[in-house]
């Protein structure tokens, strides 16, 4: 009999295809995700030693990160450094025969957005992209982590990955959220609590009766940032949900193997008793919508909460907050809901999925943005603009008075156009409040879409509560 | 023995990709105090570089907007910039070093500019991991350590550090010697610079047949 196994143990053994005796492993991988930004110089790589690619037909590409979100982009990319990178990654995918989702197609997006949507991100997988917000894909119970460029190039030439198992950490949510509480106040409120290297060397689980509760576009908004909790990956066991979110999807098994995937998949939870190196529980009951003040994703408070004083941390931290708080330009004492923002940008891995959009709408019926607000919205994909269009969400934001773009990673990077300028203050639905992270000198405040299209509404940062 | 002047007159050679990457056996020179924790790697260089198809040339843009203001000028007192610091070839780091974006254009970026290790009480993953891809040997070391090699790096041109992987330490510039842990097959892979994909085609590629051919039948949906 065998010890009881966690998830991911059960994906890691799996997928251990070769196993060294100092314990290093080559895992092996079921997917690639490959974008533009982090691929040329592994193809590059790959060329200068005369490698192919060991599995096109497990590899799709896609350019996500650079692209321009006006219409315009289908003219050509004026930038002349981005148009070279995606015409790169045109080049590399016909060469080395990958298909590839172009900006003219509708499929394109934000390759965590279109790997669940097209079905590529499937249960009990591997999941590899040279993106860090791989994580998002774990949603499914696939073991997805980010890698870098040289990584990307040895699962290219390989298909596995040289690795070593990291730790199990079970983060565990129960109870009801209240109204006005979404899968991002949550995923924020466990990094508040756990600090952003507290999963760090770990795959975290989500379990508990509020993870089981939330859609799939709420769990991978959840495992989108495991990252910013330090970890490499996110899992939550796939149910019934799961399997009726892949069901019928372009890349999703068919007919007797369909029954034969989900026979699989639904072995695929942790058995009783299986070890975790570390726990963390949560009422979900007690999360608060939530903010966050400081340029590192950990520094996240209640919306009716006050700017802190660097002086109640500990350590380095007290450095690093001041340094924040004069980055945001924030005095400790001030009031979280009384600070005015001049953008509101709604989109990304973390919330770019039509329920996401849906929330916006819910929020902005009968209401504007406040006149002097840039408000943008980016569907994080092709398709998600499209759903979105054909029930009148789109023209019912716009007509509220938010931009309405196409599909990329946009603003929650500002590789492309969409930037924040010195200075400028955003209530962003995105994932990193890093300093410089949306635009030179900008300043991000990361929530959910119904406190950031609350946010829009009142031109300051609110409680979303006080809309409903 | 890697010589300050020989690593600099190496600049970005690891970054040829010629199969192998450059070595690292014992490495000596000035270290660069940078206590801010959850340093990421937005700041060790931030997106706008990371538009180029090349590994190289990143050096002149490492830490970019906290080096440089908007009109190029250097930030006087950003460590980098002082006169004892510009030909750093250690950093000594707050905690969580290299957190956030997965980008290998941050190990490209110190590389290019000279480091070739970093010295924290621990790193984001991605990052340590990348490190190792490029010939920069990252340390991890308990906290009142770092602190004293922090300490030690506040002396400027006079903080010289020997890192040496052979043997497993640093030795600070009052010849104070401290061990530290290192990953077996990393550590051989760092010494001899062994290129990941061509060790693993050599001792892996018949394990990736036989287990494509058995995943093949127990999932032949994949």
């Amino acid at each position: 009999m065998t010890a009881p196994r966690t998830l991911y143990d059960k994906i890691w053994d799996d997928h251990v295809a070769h196993e060294a005796e100092d314990g290093t492993c080559r895992l092996y991988i079921d997917r690639h995700l490959v974008h533009e930004v982090t691929s040329p110089q592994a193809f590059e790589g790959l060329r200068l030693a005369g490698r192919k690619v060991r599995a096109p037909e497990k590899t799709v590409a896609v350019p996500d990160h650079n692209v321009p979100t006006d219409p315009t982009r289908l003219e050509g990319i004026k930038d002349e450094q981005s148009r070279i990178q995606v015409e790169a990654l045109r080049q590399n995918a016909k060469e080395f025969g990958i298909e590839l989702y172009d900006i003219d197609d509708d499929r394109q997006g934000i390759v965590h957005i279109i790997g669940p949507e097209q079905g590529w991100t499937q249960p009990g997988m591997t999941i590899v992209c040279g993106d860090s917000h791989t994580a998002t894909h774990g949603a499914f119970g696939a073991l997805a982590h980010g890698i870098g460029t040289s990584e990307v190039e040895h699962v290219l030439a390989t298909q596995t990955l040289i690795q070593k198992k990291s730790k199990n950490m079970l983060v565990e949510v129960d109870g009801d959220l209240a109204p006005g509480v979404t899968a991002k106040d949550i995923t924020l409120s466990i990094i508040g609590k756990t600090g952003t290297a507290g999963g760090t060397g770990h795959v975290i689980e989500y379990a508990g009766s509020a993870i089981r509760n939330l859609t799939m576009e709420g769990r991978m908004t959840v495992c989108n940032m495991a990252i910013e909790g330090g970890a490499r990956a996110g899992l939550v066991a796939p149910d019934a949900k799961t399997i009726e979110y892949v069901k019928g999807r372009p890349n999703a098994p068919k007919g007797g193997q369909w029954e034969l995937a989900v026979t699989c998949w639904n072995t695929l939870q942790s058995d009783e008793g299986a070890h975790y190196d570390q726990v963390v529980r949560m009422d979900a009951a007690e999360i608060p919508p939530v903010v966050t003040w400081g340029t590192s994703p950990e520094d996240v408070l209640p919306i009716t909460d006050e700017v802190p004083d660097p002086e109640t941390f500990e350590g380095g931290k007290i450095e690093a907050a001041r340094r924040s708080l004069a980055y945001m330009g924030l005095t400790p004492g001030q009031k979280l809901n009384e600070i005015e923002i001049d953008t509101v940008f709604i989109g990304s891995c973390t919330n770019g999925r039509i329920e996401d959009l849906r929330e916006v709408a819910k929020i902005m019926e009968g209401r504007k943005v406040r006149d002097g607000l840039r408000a943008m919205i980016v569907p994080g994909s092709g398709l998600v603009r499209l759903q979105a269009e054909e029930e009148g969400i789109a023209q019912r934001l716009q007509e509220a008075g938010f931009e309405w773009r196409m599909a990329g990673c946009s603003m929650c990077l500002g590789m492309n156009p969409d930037q924040l300028s010195p200075g400028e203050r955003c209530a962003s639905t995105s994932n990193r409040n890093f300093e410089g992270r949306q635009g030179y000198k900008g300043r991000t405040h990361l929530m959910s879409p119904a406190m950031a299209a609350a946010a829009a509404v009142t031109g300051r940062l609110t409680d979303v509560r006080d809309l409903m | 023995m890697l010589a300050p002047t020989a690593a600099l007159g190496q600049k970005g050679a690891a970054s040829a990709r010629d199969g192998s990457m450059e070595k690292f056996t014992r490495l000596s020179g000035v270290a660069a105090p940078m206590p801010l924790v959850n340093i990421d790697t937005d700041m060790i260089i931030p997106k706008q570089f990371l538009k180029t198809i090349k590994r190289t040339g990143l050096g002149a843009n490492l830490f970019d907007e906290m080096r440089f203001d908007r009109d190029g000028n250097e930030i006087e007192d950003f460590v980098l910039n002082r006169p004892a610091y510009r030909e750093a070839r250690i950093l000594v780091a707050g905690d969580n070093f290299g957190c956030g974006s997965s980008r290998e254009h941050a190990p490209w970026a110190l590389l290019d500019f000279g480091i070739r290790c970093v010295i924290s009480t621990s790193f984001a993953d991605i990052f340590y991991n990348n490190c190792f891809k490029n010939g920069i040997l990252p340390i991890k070391l308990p906290k009142e350590q770092v602190d004293a090699l922090m300490e030690d790096a506040e002396r400027g041109s006079n903080a010289r550090m020997t890192v040496d992987l052979e043997e497993q330490t640093i030795t600070g510039s009052d010849g104070e010697t401290f061990g530290f842990e290192i990953d077996p097959f990393r550590k051989h892979c760092l010494l001899n610079g062994l290129d990941d994909i061509g060790l693993t085609v050599e001792t892996a590629a018949m394990s990736i047949d036989a287990y494509e051919a058995k995943a093949a039948e127990r999932r032949p949906w994949l």
